[in-house]
Order: C-alpha cells, then sequence, then structure tokens
C-alpha cells in the first residue's frame, strides 16, 4: 500500500515539504481515494490535475484537515499529522485558498489580513500597529493596496490577492491554491501568477489547482494527475506536452466502457444542414464564463460539447437556455432574433435544459416522481390550467414505463431514487414538454452502465425524430458516438467545431483540447 | 418524441409497507395523535368534556368551544402555511387583523343603518380590500426587492397596529348589528358560523392548492427555488400571491374577532396571532424551511394550540401560562426537525459501534509507518 | 513590477465604497438634527437641552436593549425575547425585592445573571442545532412572557426605599439641567458596546461572522463561541434594560415592554445596521434610540396627534431605511437566486463574489 510516489521520481536531495502516503478515502458508495501519493517540495509550483470524479478536491480536504484519511499518513516536514481540523492544517504550515474567497468583504484589507492575530495592547486592538503591519505585509508582496479599505472595495482578483496575502503571513510552508484563477480575466490572471511566483522564490511549496491547461504549462514545476481515485502519476512538466498530459488526465479505461455498445457510431446520418439552423448563437459570451463563441444548432442534429472539466461547456450552454444572461453577443431561434431573458422564455421557445447538478437544479427532492415529471409542463401551462391528476398519473405512469424509472412507483419521493433514475425522471420532465432543443449537461454522469446505454439510446432516437440536442459528456467516447458534430471547448473558449464525418477520433478531441488548435 | 401511448397506467408498484407502519409513518400522524391524547387528558379534568348538547337549536360543549374560539386561528395559519412553504414568514398578520376588525368595526359604526346587510357586506369588502393591498406590499418587497420576508414584514407588524388605532382613533369601537354578529358569533344549521366560514375557507383553499396547480409550483419554489427557477415556474407571482392570500386571511379572521365581541380593539385584537400561527404550521408538519405543505397538518396544529388554552383554562392555572407550554412545544417541534439534533442523537445512541473502527483505524496507522 | 500591477489593484468605486457603511448614519443624524430643528420652530419650549435629555431619561431603557441587539443583529442573527426578558427581569426584580425581601444589591446581579445564561443558552442550542435564530428567540419570548405570570398575573409595585431613592435620584448637570441614574448607566454600556466593538478581538469577530460565517470559521475564528457570548450579550442587556425600567415604572409587570423587540430591532435598524449583519455601529444605535424618543416627544408637544403616530411614523422609517439598505450595500445576490431572477448585474464589489461563483460553479 505505501507504494507512492509514482515512477519519475525527480532527483532532489532536498525532503519534501508536505509528503502524502498512500491516501485511502472511501465514502458511502464510494471510493473516492485509493492509494493516492503526493510529494510537495519547497519552493515549486506543483499542479494537481485530474478529470470529474478523480479524487482531487478529496485529496484536498485530506491534506488541509477537512477529512480524516481511512487510511495513508500525511507528513510535514517529515514529521507526521493527523489533523482533526483545518486549523491544524493551518498550524502546521499549510493554507488553503479557494476558488471561492473565504474573507469577510465587510472588514477592511489589514483586518482580512491579520483577523484572529490582531497586534494588542492592553487587551485592547492595537489599530496603528494592525495597520503597519498589514501594509508593510503587502509591501514585501510587491502589492499596492490601501489596508484600510473594506475588503469589498476592490475586485475579486485583488480578493483572490488578499487571501494569498493572508495564507502566506501564516507562515505557510505549504499554499494550496483550488482553481484560483476560474473567474479571473487575463490580467488578473497574470498578476496572480506574479505572486505566485514571488512565493515560489521564497521557498514556498505551492500546490495549483486548476483546469486551465495553459496555467499548468506557464506556471507549474511538477504535475500529478489522478485519475479514478488513483494515482497516474507524477511529471516534471517539461516531460510532458498538452496532448500526453490529457491523456493522462482522461485516460484509455473509457474504451472499456465503449464496448457495452455497437462499437459503430450509433448517431444516424447528419440531417441536411441547408436549412435555417433552429438555434444560432453569434458572439454570444458571459465574462468570466465563456469567451464569445458561435454555434449553430439544426433540427435532428446532435452537437457535442467537449472538454475538459472547468472548460466552459456548462456555462456555454446555460446561456442558450437563459440561465445566466449573456452580457454579448445574441441568438436567434428560427431565424428570429432574441434575447433569453429567463429560463422561462427559453422554455416557451421549446428549448429544454437537463442541469448537470440534479440535486441543486433539478430535482424538487420532497416532491414525488410524478410531481418532478410534470413540473415543466405545469409551470408553462401556469398554475391555473393545472393537468388533471388522472392525466398526470397517466403522464407518470407512461414515462416511468418508457424509461423504465424504478422503483415504477410515481408516488414514490424522488429524493428516494438512485442517480440514474433521478435523471430519468428529468429525462421524463423534459422530453413531456416537447423540446424542439435538448441540451443535456452530463446527462451520463454518476448512473450505472445500463442506464447509461438507454439515454444515449434515446438522444439518437430524439434526433431521427427532428429534435437538436446538445450533449455534453466529460466522456469523449460517448460525446463522439452519439454527436453529428463536436464543438470542443478549452478555457472557457470554443475553439473549434468539428464535424463528426468521416468519424472523429477521441485523439483528435483530445489534441484539441490540448493544443488550442482549430486546424 | 412521443411514447407509445399503449401503456396503460398502473405498472408494477412496490410492495407496501405494513400498515400500522404506514400509520404511523403518515405526516399527519404525530400532530393528529398529540391532538387526541390532549383531548382526552381533558376527560379527567372535565368529566363531560366531549358532551355536545343542543340548546335552542345550537350546538354546545367544550369541543364546539374549541372550534368556534380557533377559527381565527385556523384561518391564519392557513396563510402563514403558504407563506412559510415559499420559505417566507409573514409577521404582519396580527396587525393585519386589527386594521381589518377596526376598519369593519368604524365603517359600520359610522353607517346610517348598521344593521343592514350592504353595510356589513361593504365593510367586509373594504377590510378584506385595504389586507389584499397589505399582502401585495408584503408580496412585492418580498418577489420584486429581494428583502428577507421577516424584514419585509416587520414593517407592517411594527406599524400596522398604530395604523388600526389611528382608524379607531384609539378607542374600542362597539358596534351593534346583527348580521356583523354573524361572523364570528352567530350559528347557522347549529354550528357557529364562524367554524363554517373557517371549514369553507380552508376547504376552498385545500381544494384550490390541490386541484389547480399552486400547490405543486408553491412547494417546488420553496423545495428548490434554483431548480424551480430552471423549469420555468413564475416564483415572482407566486410570493405576491402568497402574502395576499395570508394577509386576506387574517382580514378574515379579524372580522371573526372583532364581531365576536361586537367591538374593534386596535391594541389587543390579533395580539400575538402571528406567533401562535407560525406555532400551527410547525406543529402541523410543514417545515420553515419550506417545501411540502400541509393544511391538514396546519388546522390540527392550531387546534393543538387552542385545546392546550382550553385546558390550561380548565385546569384553573392562569392562561397565560400557555405561552410557557407553547414554548415548549414549538422547541421540541424544532428539535425534533432540526438534523443537526438529530444527527447528534443517533450518534449518541450508537457510540459502541464506532468504538472498534476507532481502534482500526490506530492498528491501520501503526502498519503503514513501522 | 508593482507599477504594472498597480491598475487592476485600484479600489473599484473608491467613495461609495467608503462610505457606503456610513451613509445611512448620516441619514439618521441629518434627520435627528432636522427634527429637532423643526421641533424647535413648531413648538416652543422644544429648543432646550432637558428636551433632549429627557427623550434619554424615557428611554435610556430601550437604548440598552437596543445596544444588545445590536450585538446580535452585526452577526446577521435576530433575537425577539429581549422584550419578553426586560419584563421577566422587572418581575423578578419586584418578587426578590418586595415579596421575598431580598435587597437590591442581591436581587440586580442575580437578575442579570438569569438574563446572561438565558440568553447563552438560546445561542448555544441556535448555533449547536442550527435552528433559525427568529423561531428560537421566538419560544425564548413565549418561555420569558409566560414565567412572568407564574410569577404573578398581576403589576407588583416597588415600595423597597433603596430603589424608590434610586429611581428618584436626579444627576445634575451644569446649566440646570439634569438626567437619571438610568441614562448614566445606558451611555456607559454604550461606551463599553463601542469599545468592544471596535477594539476588541470578540468585536471584530462579531463583525466577520456577519460579513461571512463560513469565512470566518475557515479563518480560525471562534464562531460558535462568539455567537453563544452574542445571545448572551443581548440576554445581560435585556436584563439591565428590564432592571432600568423597574426604576422608570417601580413596578414588576408581565405586560411591561410588550413589543419592545421591535422598537429595538427598528431602533438599530434605523442606526444604519445591516439587517444581514456585518455592518453598522453601536452609536448609530443611539441615534437611532434618540430619533424614536425624539418623534414621541414632537407627538407629545403636537398635543393634537395621538400616540399611536409614533409607530406608524417608525414603521413608516423602517421602510425607508430597508430600502436604503436595499440599494447601498446589502446586495445578496444568493437571494436574488433564491426567489428566482435570472437577471445578474455586472460583478460588483463585496459579497457578492461568492455567489456569483457560486451560481456558475459546475
Amino acid at each position: 500500500m505505501a507504494a507512492p510516489p509514482g515512477p519519475r521520481t525527480p532527483t532532489r536531495t532536498d525532503q519534501p515539504v508536505l509528503q502524502a502516503r498512500g491516501i485511502r478515502k472511501a465514502f458511502p458508495g464510494v471510493l473516492a481515494l485509493d492509494g493516492v501519493g503526493l510529494r510537495l517540495f519547497p519552493g515549486e509550483v506543483h499542479a494537481l490535475m485530474g478529470e470529474n470524479g478523480a479524487g482531487k478536491s478529496t485529496l484536498i480536504k485530506v491534506l488541509t484537515g477537512v477529512h480524516p484519511p481511512d487510511e495513508g499518513s500525511v507528513s510535514v516536514d517529515g514529521s507526521l499529522q493527523r489533523f482533526a481540523e483545518p486549523l491544524e492544517a493551518q498550524h502546521a504550515g499549510i493554507s488553503t485558498v479557494y476558488q471561492e474567497v473565504n474573507l469577510c468583504p465587510n472588514l477592511s484589507v489589514a483586518e482580512n489580513l491579520l483577523v484572529g492575530r490582531e497586534p494588542r495592547r492592553l487587551g485592547l486592538i492595537h489599530w496603528s500597529a494592525l495597520y503597519a503591519r498589514a501594509a508593510r505585509l503587502i509591501t514585501e508582496l510587491e502589492l499596492d493596496l490601501d489596508v484600510r479599505l473594506p475588503l469589498s472595495a476592490y475586485s475579486l482578483a485583488v480578493q483572490q490577492l488578499v487571501a494569498i496575502a493572508r495564507a502566506v503571513d501564516l507562515e505557510a510552508k505549504v499554499l494550496i491554491l483550488d482553481e484560483p484563477t476560474s473567474s479571473l480575466d487575463r490580467d488578473e490572471v497574470a498578476q496572480l501568477f506574479s505572486l505566485v511566483r514571488r512565493l515560489r522564490d521564497r521557498g514556498v511549496a505551492i500546490l495549483f489547482v486548476t483546469h486551465f491547461l495553459d496555467q499548468v504549462f506557464d506556471l507549474c514545476d511538477r504535475v500529478t494527475v489522478l485519475r479514478g481515485g488513483r494515482l497516474e502519476g507524477e511529471y516534471r512538466i517539461d516531460e510532458l506536452t498538452p496532448v500526453t498530459l490529457v491523456h493522462r488526465m482522461v485516460g484509455s479505461e473509457l474504451r472499456t466502457l465503449d464496448e457495452l455498445a455497437e462499437t459503430s457510431r450509433t448517431a444516424s446520418a447528419a440531417p441536411v444542414p441547408a436549412e435555417t439552423p433552429f438555434l444560432s448563437a453569434r458572439g454570444l459570451a458571459r465574462s468570466g464564463a465563456v469567451q464569445p463563441y458561435d454555434l449553430d444548432i439544426h433540427r435532428g442534429e446532435v452537437i457535442g460539447l467537449a472538454g475538459l472539466l472547468g472548460s466552459g461547456r456548462t456555462e456555454a450552454a446555460r446561456l442558450l437556455f437563459g440561465a445566466d444572461h449573456a452580457d454579448a453577443g445574441g441568438l436567434r431561434i428560427n431565424g428570429e432574433r432574441t434575447d433569453l431573458r429567463s429560463p422561462r422564455a427559453a422554455i416557451a421557445r421549446r428549448i429544454a435544459f437537463c442541469s448537470e447538478n440534479r440535486k441543486a437544479e433539478g430535482l424538487i427532492a420532497e416532491l414525488t416522481v410524478r410531481e418532478n415529471i410534470v413540473l415543466a409542463l405545469q409551470a408553462a401551462r401556469g398554475w391555473a390550467r393545472p393537468l388533471s391528476r388522472a392525466r398526470q398519473d397517466e403522464i407518470a405512469a407512461r414515462w416511468t414505463e418508457v424509461l423504465d424509472i424504478r422503483p415504477a412507483d410515481p408516488e414514490a419521493q424522488v429524493r428516494n431514487l438512485s442517480g440514474g433514475n433521478q435523471q430519468k425522471v428529468l429525462l421524463a420532465r423534459w422530453l413531456l414538454t416537447d423540446p424542439e432543443l435538448l441540451i443535456l449537461d452530463e446527462p451520463t454522469r454518476g448512473i450505472d452502465i445500463g442506464a447509461k446505454t438507454e439515454i444515449q439510446k434515446l438522444v439518437t432516437r430524439l434526433a431521427s425524430e427532428g429534435t437538436a440536442v446538445v450533449f455534453i459528456s466529460a466522456e469523449i467516447e460517448e460525446v463522439l458516438r452519439l454527436s453529428h458534430r463536436v464543438g470542443v471547448l478549452r478555457d472557457h473558449r470554443l475553439v473549434a467545431t468539428l464535424l463528426n464525418d468521416p468519424p472523429l477520433t477521441p485523439d483528435r478531441i483530445l489534441g484539441t483540447i490540448a493544443t488550442g488548435a482549430t486546424s | 418524441m412521443t411514447p407509445p401511448d399503449d401503456i396503460g397506467a398502473g405498472g408494477r408498484r412496490p410492495a407496501r409497507a405494513p400498515g400500522a407502519r404506514r400509520l404511523t409513518r403518515h405526516r399527519l400522524f404525530w400532530p393528529a395523535t398529540f391532538l387526541a391524547s390532549l383531548l382526552l387528558g381533558n376527560v379527567a379534568f372535565t368529566h363531560d368534556f366531549f358532551a355536545v348538547r343542543v340548546q335552542n337549536g345550537h350546538l354546545y360543549g367544550s369541543l364546539i368551544d374549541i372550534l368556534q374560539f380557533g377559527a381565527p386561528l385556523i384561518l391564519v395559519s392557513l396563510g402563514m402555511t403558504l407563506v412559510i412553504a415559499t420559505r417566507g414568514i409573514d409577521l404582519s398578520v396580527g396587525s393585519t387583523v386589527a386594521i381589518a376588525g377596526a376598519l369593519a368595526c368604524e365603517h359600520i359604526a359610522t353607517a346610517k343603518d348598521p344593521g343592514s346587510l350592504p353595510t356589513v357586506l361593504s365593510a367586509i369588502t373594504l377590510a378584506v380590500g385595504v389586507a389584499a393591498a397589505i399582502g401585495l406590499l408584503n408580496g412585492l418587497l418580498v418577489a420584486r426587492l429581494y428583502v428577507q420576508p421577516i424584514v419585509a414584514t416587520l414593517v407592517l407588524m411594527v406599524a400596522g397596529r398604530g395604523v388600526a388605532q389611528l382608524i379607531t382613533d384609539g378607542q374600542i369601537i362597539s358596534v351593534s348589528s346583527s348580521a356583523y354578529k354573524m361572523i364570528g358569533g352567530g350559528y347557522w344549521l347549529t354550528l357557529p358560523f364562524a367554524v363554517l366560514l373557517a371549514a369553507a375557507l380552508v376547504a376552498v383553499t385545500s381544494f384550490v392548492t390541490r386541484r389547480t396547480a399552486l400547490g405543486m409550483l408553491i412547494e417546488s419554489v420553496g423545495g428548490n427555488p434554483v431548480a424551480s427557477r430552471l423549469v420555468g415556474v413564475r416564483a415572482a407571482g407566486l410570493l405576491v400571491m402568497v402574502y395576499v392570500v395570508s394577509a386576506v386571511c387574517a382580514a378574515v379572521a379579524g372580522l371573526m374577532i372583532s364581531s365576536n365581541v361586537s367591538s374593534a380593539d386596535g391594541n389587543n385584537a390579533g395580539l400575538w396571532i402571528e406567533l401562535d400561527a407560525i406555532l400551527a404550521v410547525v406543529i402541523g408538519g410543514t417545515a420553515l424551511t419550506g417545501g411540502r405543505f400541509s393544511v391538514g397538518g396546519t388546522v390540527l396544529g392550531a387546534l393543538i394550540i387552542q385545546t392546550l388554552s382550553t385546558t390550561i383554562y380548565t385546569l384553573g392555572v392562569p392562561p397565560e401560562t400557555t405561552l410557557v407550554f407553547k414554548a415548549l412545544v414549538v422547541m421540541a417541534v424544532c428539535l425534533v426537525q432540526s438534523p443537526a439534533f438529530r444527527a447528534r442523537l443517533s450518534r449518541r445512541r450508537r457510540p459502541a459501534a464506532s468504538a472498534p473502527a476507532v481502534g482500526d483505524a490506530g492498528v491501520r496507522q501503526q502498519e503503514v509507518h513501522p | 513590477m508593482s507599477t504594472t500591477l498597480s491598475s487592476p489593484t485600484r479600489p473599484l468605486q473608491p467613495f461609495s465604497v467608503r462610505h457606503a457603511a456610513r451613509l445611512p448614519l448620516m441619514v439618521t443624524a441629518t434627520l435627528l438634527i432636522a427634527m429637532f430643528l423643526i421641533g424647535s420652530l413648531l413648538y416652543e419650549g422644544f429648543f432646550s437641552g432637558q428636551v433632549l435629555l429627557n427623550v434619554l431619561i424615557d428611554n435610556g431603557f430601550l437604548l440598552v436593549v437596543a445596544i444588545g441587539m445590536t450585538f446580535v443583529i452585526l452577526t446577521g442573527g435576530i433575537d425577539l425575547s429581549v422584550g419578553s426578558m426586560v419584563a421577566l427581569s422587572t418581575m423578578l426584580t419586584a418578587w426578590l425585592v418586595e415579596q421575598n425581601g431580598a435587597p437590591l444589591a442581591l436581587a440586580a446581579p442575580l437578575v442579570l445573571l438569569v438574563g446572561a445564561a438565558s440568553g447563552a443558552l438560546m445561542g448555544w442550542v441556535i448555533h449547536t442545532f442550527e435552528i433559525q435564530p427568529f423561531i428560537v428567540t421566538l419560544a425564548g419570548m413565549f418561555l420569558a412572557r409566560g414565567l412572568c405570570y407564574t410569577i404573578s398575573t398581576d403589576s407588583i409595585s416597588l415600595t423597597d426605599p433603596t430603589t424608590t431613592r434610586i429611581a428618584q435620584t436626579r444627576v445634575l448637570l451644569p446649566g440646570g439641567l439634569f438626567i437619571s441614574p438610568a441614562v448614566v448607566i445606558a451611555v456607559i454600556v454604550l461606551a463599553l458596546a463601542f469599545v468592544v466593538l471596535h477594539h476588541t478581538r470578540f468585536g471584530r469577530t462579531v463583525y466577520a461572522i456577519g460579513g461571512n460565517e463560513a469565512s470566518a470559521r475557515l479563518m480560525g475564528l471562534p464562531v460558535g463561541r462568539t455567537k453563544v457570548a452574542v445571545y448572551a450579550v443581548s440576554g445581560l442587556c435585556s436584563a439591565l434594560g428590564g432592571l432600568l425600567l423597574t426604576f422608570y415604572m417601580l413596578s414588576g409587570y408581565a405586560l411591561h415592554a410588550v413589543g419592545m423587540e421591535l422598537d429595538a430591532i427598528a431602533a438599530v435598524v434605523i442606526g444604519g445596521t445591516l439587517l444581514t449583519g456585518g455592518s453598522g455601529f453601536v452609536l448609530g444605535t443611539a441615534l437611532g434610540v434618540t430619533v424614536l424618543g425624539l418623534i414621541q416627544t414632537i407627538i407629545s408637544f403636537q398635543g393634537t396627534l395621538s400616540s399611536w403616530w409614533t409607530r406608524i411614523v417608525i414603521g413608516g422609517l423602517l421602510f425607508v431605511f430597508i430600502l436604503l439598505q436595499r440599494l447601498f450595500g446589502g446586495s445578496r445576490p444568493a437571494l436574488r437566486r433564491v426567489l428566482g431572477s435570472g437577471r445578474t448585474r455586472p460583478r460588483r464589489p463585496g459579497g457578492e463574489g461568492v455567489g456569483a461563483l457560486a451560481e456558475r460553479d459546475c
């Protein structure tokens, strides 16, 4: 069990400042981490990469004391640690800066840096000393802030820098940056990176979690790749190309899944593209979410969206449904200019969107299967035009049967269903509205293989009946099997829209993701 | 895509849980049991507690009293149930009760013909109309300006009593109008009219929420607002509506209370009724966090509170101490509903099971680091 | 290096952000001055120091209670039990002193202890079982009011010589002005609260929790302990307010201070504290209490206006200040999302970050 670190150990003589060995962590029903190891050396920026379910966030939680590991050990400077809570990890020199700035916007910058550790005189806070110390810290990091202003006076990017400054002042030996850049623009990222480099030069070990490939090659010295809860490997960044890195992250085990269904593509012949597209987006964008993109979606066409986690797949799709409002660009539906102000407006134009986040954005957990299925249709009709109970029962029974939802009890609370069956309930909800465009965001994630193939078949059938489908999945094989065209996203940008005829290969998609080349 | 239509309704159904367990799992089981035992407990002190006499063609008895005095609370709780189902709260109902009573009594008292039906009807229309405006204000603050419900309704909770006293000029307005007296003190078909009115409004609300899609949409907005938005539920309209319904229910309760005593007291009418209503809703099994609501549970909850008051009165304890019991009941119900409390309880119940696991971990750790 | 970086680190809206928190306070202060000037112009004898001091004499107990409420609201909580706690304290004091012959020197600390302990208990339940503050303090409100009645349903008059002597004491000020000892106590409490909130770690933790409780926890601040303490402070202030009211009324009665929780909340809000927590000043609360008192004074000077106008005006002011709070500062995207508007505004400084991220979190 105590086998890590990975095969390609860099030849370094100094001791790792943070070392995790053989970490195993199981949650009910899931083995999140299985024998994972990680080594961080002083003065390096180390990327932690992996796709959904790879175990990145669990590993971070183990390192920062949020979850105790079931097996394995964490040592700092060679001495074994068992963190009972995040504070203990902090005291041991491991500080974490999360994607969401975990500071108090109402307090001043100085207080955010030093709250809980304010210099005191006669038991009272010594404000001038506090401001002086904060200002010194900010100057040391070559930042230029007025420490007396409330934190909320500054942009999110600056708040992120303050969070890092606070972590550094806690005498952090290890700084974990958990997706700090996902909503920053280019200049802000540059600013953040220069701070990270300065810290690295001072000997801080930095663990950098990101979805942006460019940033990994730009900033990091080494990278640890996780896949499916296991350690895939530890590499020096100069050993890797973007293509090899993506391959390591995505792995090849997907191909075995592919064999379940027929190996040939199930997608039917592409529809005639001559007609006006059902939906056409031009320069559609939302700042911090997705860069301007163009996309045409025809009736009967399945458009796959491929990209790594966090590449902007979901964000791009949400704009098509009015779930988020676009800052720029325009939409035409059936050639007519429209502005989707809300999901309601999109539904009225017969667009449906199955969110990837079933629990938070899809299901109403307390309601029954029947109620969850009829909800979208009912919402569109308004409360005063109810579907009769008999009609609801009939609909629920029919869809329970058609999609084989189990238990086949429309009066069961939807929260008690398995993930696959919950997904089918959501599909039933939207199919009932008879959409012309169905957007499916990760409809097959976390569900069993039987349900997965059923959903794939359903997509193909819908398309052959004339529905336009946007299909988002982390599994490239799945996207390729179903789609007529594939949009490839990378770092919040739609870098290419490729025709899947002649059939694309996963390597081609991975290559596009890795290099961003439109070729 | 259209699925084949030939598959009939019904299909496979899982085996049902045994009858007794299904009964105890029913959401109304615990409130109903509590109410029943309260009522039975009363028999120990008052032997003719369940007796119902007929006198002058009217029904009399403790049970009838509970229903009659509980009717306003049932109404206020009814509106509150819908508000709470949307994750909201309406603190202004007590003030609305006072304002409605004051408006109606003032209107009747100053009318030329206080006893006539048109006068009473216009008084009722006036009171209900103003209440609807109050509800609209609350609803717009919550749905359009995104003010927290507790804050939005606080404004009228504070100002409302002043408005009620302004209407009555600080006096207790007495009215003598037999038609008005009917609402809260009259009898119809041997039963108190108030009980019938409350029953009718409960029935209408149940019918409207369950026969139209209103109930389901309210539950979906309260249960998961984010998901509701993504399926296109128009939450703002629903929110405004529930606050209006709540205010209108409170207004009818206000009419009942003032009619029963033939006077309007801006200061004391409906005092603390908002708190009783919240309590009734919580006891009835509707969670303060929104979602599923139960009108039947709320009615039971309101009756429990009224029975509690009656019981304490018959026990000879100062009636004001009901507050202590209410406090204990509300804490108990909230604790039972709190996930954190349940987690603690189950942790305490099973300390033995987790002990060996801790030992295991220790052993494992030694293995890894010899 | 730092020169190239300086432009993005510029504060977004230096003026508005720097002053946003103080704006309601300035509005309140302006309002107060305007009310006093208008009162002075309209009514003879209004323009005197004693009128202002009388406002304090008549509302010293409310000030103390509102100060406790400020602590709770700054953490983003609410305490509905204060009015009942005040009543219970008057009742307890009267009962101990009058009916059990306990010396005031013994009764007073005991009452304060009861107040602080019941506040702490409510805080503990709120924190440990994660129940909404409003429902827990609502239960506390019922309980305290009910306990009053278990002592006595009637008013208990105080005839104890020490108590009456204190009640009749006047603290003379230069210029023929005077105040009551209650005002002195209230001002001392105010000063203490100011120092605690602005110059101790406990106070800053109160603000941090109101700003973002999850962050405060991750920053290693003692969140649980502070929340319990805040309700204990509120309970203690209510008990002290109750003692002051006992001197003012010279009686203990279960129906004292009915609705005082509303006055206290109104004073805090009018004083510029955000009901969502994290922003506000205890000195603003003092201004808020003075505004409420001046409203009463003006209405009594007016003579033709009835006392219920006080409540209406307070309600109206509350409404205006709640609207002000929506316009300046307390923009809560989470709330907006919960309530279902899809429109998201361009990124604004402040708490919006977390919500906006959560919104597109995948």
